[in-house]
């Protein structure tokens, strides 16, 4: 299995990034996270699952409450810290070349 | 999909490179680096100052849904030269990441392709790691209002 790609593709996920943001402040229940969402329950429950699998977040059972928290060690080794700052600029220099293209086409018509 | 935008950011060093090949004229991959309309659409904030020349100065600024400012950058340009290099400073306002000296290329390959390279160089390696770690939350839909004061106590 490539452990890496998996996680790669778990963080490419805005939903998943905002969850993993979201659990790095604090340890929290599925309930608590959901409720920072406009997403279904059962889709944010799907996204939790991913991540847990991915080894991201963990699972933590306190009372009968299960909390989930955030995995730092493979945060930073197996999900290279890089890759959201590269997906940031990826972003941006899409944006670039799709506005500079209409401008030329408009420029050119 | 191939990715398009490489960074390199070696182990404990204060120093990144981040290369872009562009399916745009230099010209048009220069202009969209110098005009405040332009550079608002695809940076995704405010340009409240931007004097494209040697000693010129710059500000950008991004705010959230509800108009409070999120994001202030600011710097000055040491070198301005159009189609080819701009020289600058980079500082993060109310970050702790200090100043960063940017060298930002731009190359001509071929009438319609052009490449981008970004040089920067922070006060030292633990610096540059933080900053990294950081558009973690920067990535997000910033629309999320409550991701982003959460964003704002982080720091």
């Amino acid at each position: 299995m490539n452990l890496r790609r998996d996680v790669f593709q778990a963080i490419a996920d805005p939903t998943r990034r905002a969850i993993l943001l979201l659990v790095a402040s604090q340890s929290m229940t599925a309930g608590v996270i959901a409720s920072n969402f406009d997403t279904a329950r059962p889709t944010v429950s799907k996204h939790l699952q991913i991540l847990t699998e991915c080894e991201l977040l963990k699972q933590e059972q306190n009372g009968r409450e299960i909390y989930y928290h955030i995995n730092a060690t493979n945060m930073r080794e197996v999900a290279d810290f890089i890759e959201p700052f590269r997906q940031m600029w990826e972003d941006r220099f899409n944006k670039l070349e799709t506005i500079m293209k209409t401008y030329q086409n408009k420029k050119t018509t | 999909m191939e990715l398009k935008t490489k960074i390199s950011a070696e182990d404990g060093k204060h120093d990144l490179l981040i290369t872009r090949e562009f399916n745009l004229p230099l010209e048009l991959l220069f202009k969209a680096h110098v005009e405040p309309e332009i550079v608002e659409l695809w940076m995704g904030t405010k340009v409240l100052k931007l004097e494209n020349k040697k000693h010129g100065g710059w500000q950008y600024e991004t705010s959230d849904a509800k108009g409070n400012v999120v994001f202030r950058a600011d710097g000055v340009f040491h070198e301005f030269i159009p189609n080819q290099k701009i020289t600058r400073t980079f500082e993060m306002e109310n970050a702790s990441f200090g100043v960063q000296l940017e060298f930002l290329e731009f190359e001509k390959l071929t009438g319609d392709t052009s490449k981008l390279t970004i040089y920067s160089v922070f006060k030292s390696a633990g610096l540059r790691d933080q900053m990294l770690r950081l558009p973690f939350a920067q990535g997000l839909n910033m629309a999320h209002n409550r991701l982003q004061d959460i964003v704002k106590k982080l720091k």
